[in-house]
């Protein structure tokens, strides 16, 4: 019995050492043989890890084509010197984490990133700082990608002189997670996309949208926060996509909206917060979306859904102190409002079931006039105009007939 | 000077009418703060009733105290006083009261339930309110001697301030939307002290939707500081300006 046991150590032991020079680990630093990124990688195999201490890396272009982990102790930092692109990764199963990587330079002709992948698969970026880069991270034809927990800061002024934050092109399967994206043109861009789950990101104060994509289908974008980005979120021509639990709040401006959606079909947003929006979720040619569970707070119009949607659910929303509940363009209504708290229903519930006994009609005349003349806003809450919306109230002959809420709720969601 | 406007005020204070509009005023506020769920939703339930009931108490009340004591106005003037004291006495007395009566109506539930900037902007224009209407009110009865003529110049006054002003803004709206008149409008909403102020207290309530098209026009000129000292300019103006007339034809006026 013994000696079987210490047949199978023994091969353990074997095993171990044969495959111990697979994984070699080069240090580099000051004060270790091999001072350059550069260097260290014309030495390593691939398997290997290359430890970095901190210091500063001015090294031009590292270019890395090795499986290799590339893992910086006590934030080295990679500068491009506003020339280089830092970091470029053309090998599956690469690993970054830890690095703090600057100044790369701005080039519209090239895309350069701070780290950009190009063409491959399984790579991961973690723990990182982005800092004054034109593109973050850039992915470009890249698979099964992970890029979690790092903080991307830019300090754009206008939209044509910087990149975005994560950028992701023609990808599939991407893992995007934990980042604070800040200062960019987007924070997060994808376009051909698909099956990629965006979970936990910050993105704040960017220069156009807070998060963009278009024709990436089958995504999921969970318990994200936008907050104050130029024109908020826009997402456009796509299908399939899940946004839960979200916060999109202080986007302001005529141009600017919480959720933007333009051709978008089949999806489902439910759970999310809009508050201190000018337009909490704008619905261009949008058909077939499931909104439900949602806050709708203090926005200035909660919801513009345009003539040209169609089947789509409104239900089980609370629409809470915004200036106009909801606003649209045309008279035709293809969408269904159903079961949602307004807290400006007046009506009654007699047969005590909590659905008010008389439909609500949350699209109010002054936001119709205002839609098409929008100086009218200056008239707004004004005697004359109270009394227009009253009449109205009680004989629609403006608003659209068929837009109304036949079971409003009288008790806010519990959400 | 000042023995006069106390006993305006002395006066007034004692009045049933002040007491009552004081009365009213708390209670109104009182209960659309406990019914309202949110301060925000409060206040602008409150905004409609300030725009329009402090500018008619004010400028009525006025009116009609000034036709009652035309014969204290008399023996005031064959005293040995200036006729420019006794007509300011009389309007920072009436100020003063009116003034008082808002801010105890309305300021005191204000701090209480909605002390949050909207509330502040809201007691702030409805005080300059008072002032602006008790001004117009010493216009009005200074030009007309007859109390049922001067009465109904009053209740004009306030129905075009009130409402008919609004929709002359509204037709020309409509009429001229084609042409860049943004800024024509800012300027026009500016002849009217009732649309200056709900425009103040809008921008505090609604800012999100104050921050779309026309928002931005707004806030260029209203949320600037020097938009606001222009703003505040105006209310001074339309409390000074009446008055000033008021007191210019008191002074040739044949009693």
């Amino acid at each position: 019995m013994n000696g079987w046991v210490n047949y199978v150590l023994s091969l353990c032991v074997c095993l171990l050492v044969v495959g111990m020079p697979r994984a070699a680990t080069i240090k580099v630093g000051k004060q270790h043989a091999v001072h350059t990124i550069t260097k260290a990688l014309e030495l390593a195999a691939d398997g290997d890890t290359i430890q970095v201490d901190g210091g500063v890396y001015r090294e031009g272009n590292i270019g890395i084509r090795k499986r290799l982990m590339l893992v910086g102790v006590g934030n080295p930092v990679i500068d491009g010197e506003q020339k280089y692109e830092p970091v470029s990764v053309h090998a599956p199963y690469v690993v970054i984490k830890g690095f703090t990587i600057c100044r790369s330079g701005h080039s519209s002709m090239k895309d350069m990133a701070g780290v950009k992948i190009y063409d491959t698969h399984h790579v991961m970026i973690t723990d990182n700082v982005l800092d004054d880069n034109f593109f973050g991270i850039y992915l470009q034809n890249a698979r099964n990608c992970t890029i979690r927990n790092n903080r991307l800061v830019a300090y754009g002024k206008a939209e044509q002189l910087i990149g975005n934050g994560i950028h992701g092109w023609k990808c599939d399967r991407l893992d995007i997670a934990g980042n604070t994206i800040t200062g960019h043109r987007d924070g997060i861009y994808l376009e051909f996309v698909t099956h990629t789950d965006v979970q936990g990101n910050q993105s704040h104060r960017n220069v156009r949208y807070g998060l963009h994509f278009m024709f990436s289908h089958d995504n999921g974008y969970y318990r994200n926060t936008f907050t104050g980005n130029g024109a908020g979120v826009a997402v456009m021509y796509t299908k399939h996509v899940r946004m839960e639990h979200n916060v999109f709040n202080e986007n302001w401006g005529d141009a600017a909206y919480g959720l933007l959606l333009k051709e978008i079909t089949d999806s489902h947003i439910a759970d999310n917060t809009f508050a201190k929006n000018t337009t909490g979720i704008l619905m261009e040619g949008s058909n077939r979306i499931r909104i439900q569970r949602n806050r709708f707070e203090n926005n200035g119009w909660a919801l513009k859904i345009q003539a040209s949607c169609m089947d789509n659910t409104v239900t089980r929303n609370n629409f809470i102190h915004n200036t106009f509940d909801v606003a649209t363009n045309g008279s035709l209504v293809l969408n269904t409002f159903e079961r949602n708290y307004w807290d400006k229903y007046e009506g009654y519930d007699l047969d005590n079931d909590k659905e008010g006994d008389v439909p609500y009609r949350p699209v109010s005349l002054y936001s119709m006039v205002v839609e098409k003349y929008p100086m009218a806003m200056l008239l707004f809450r004004s005697f004359m105009v109270t009394l227009l919306d009253r009449t109205e109230r009680v004989l629609p002959s403006l608003t659209p007939e068929n837009l109304k809420d036949d079971y409003p709720l009288m008790q806010p969601v519990a959400l | 000077m000042n023995k006069i406007i106390k006993y305006v005020i002395a006066d007034l204070l004692r009045s049933r009418t002040i007491m009552v509009y004081t009365a009213v005023l708390a209670v109104l506020s009182v209960s659309v703060f406990s019914m309202e769920d949110s301060a925000g939703k409060g206040v602008v339930s409150l905004l409609n009733i300030v725009l329009f009931v402090v500018p008619l108490v004010s400028l009525l009340f006025s009116t009609v105290y000034l036709y009652n004591s035309a014969e204290f106005i008399e023996l005031l003037v064959s005293q040995p006083l200036r006729r420019d004291t006794i007509w300011i006495s009389i309007f920072v007395g009436l100020a003063v009261a009116m003034s008082l009566a808002f801010m105890v109506g309305v300021g005191i539930p204000v701090v209480l339930y909605a002390a949050t900037a909207s509330g502040v902007m809201l007691m702030l224009c409805g005080a300059a309110l008072s002032l602006i209407f008790v001004s117009v009110a010493l216009w009005a009865t200074v030009r007309v001697r007859d109390k049922a003529r001067g009465i109904g110049l009053s209740i004009l006054l306030w129905l075009y301030f009130a409402l008919l002003f609004d929709a002359v803004v509204l037709f020309l709206l409509f009429q001229f939307s084609d042409y860049p008149i943004e800024n024509g409008m800012v300027a026009l909403s500016m002849l009217n002290p009732i649309d200056t102020s709900r425009i103040l207290i809008l921008l505090q309530v609604d800012v999100s939707a104050m921050m779309g098209y026309t928002g931005a026009i707004f806030r260029k000129f209203f949320g600037t500081d020097g938009g606001m000292a222009i703003t505040a300019t105006i209310l001074v103006l339309w409390t000074v300006l009446p008055f000033w007339f008021s007191i210019r034809f008191f002074k040739r006026k044949d009693l």
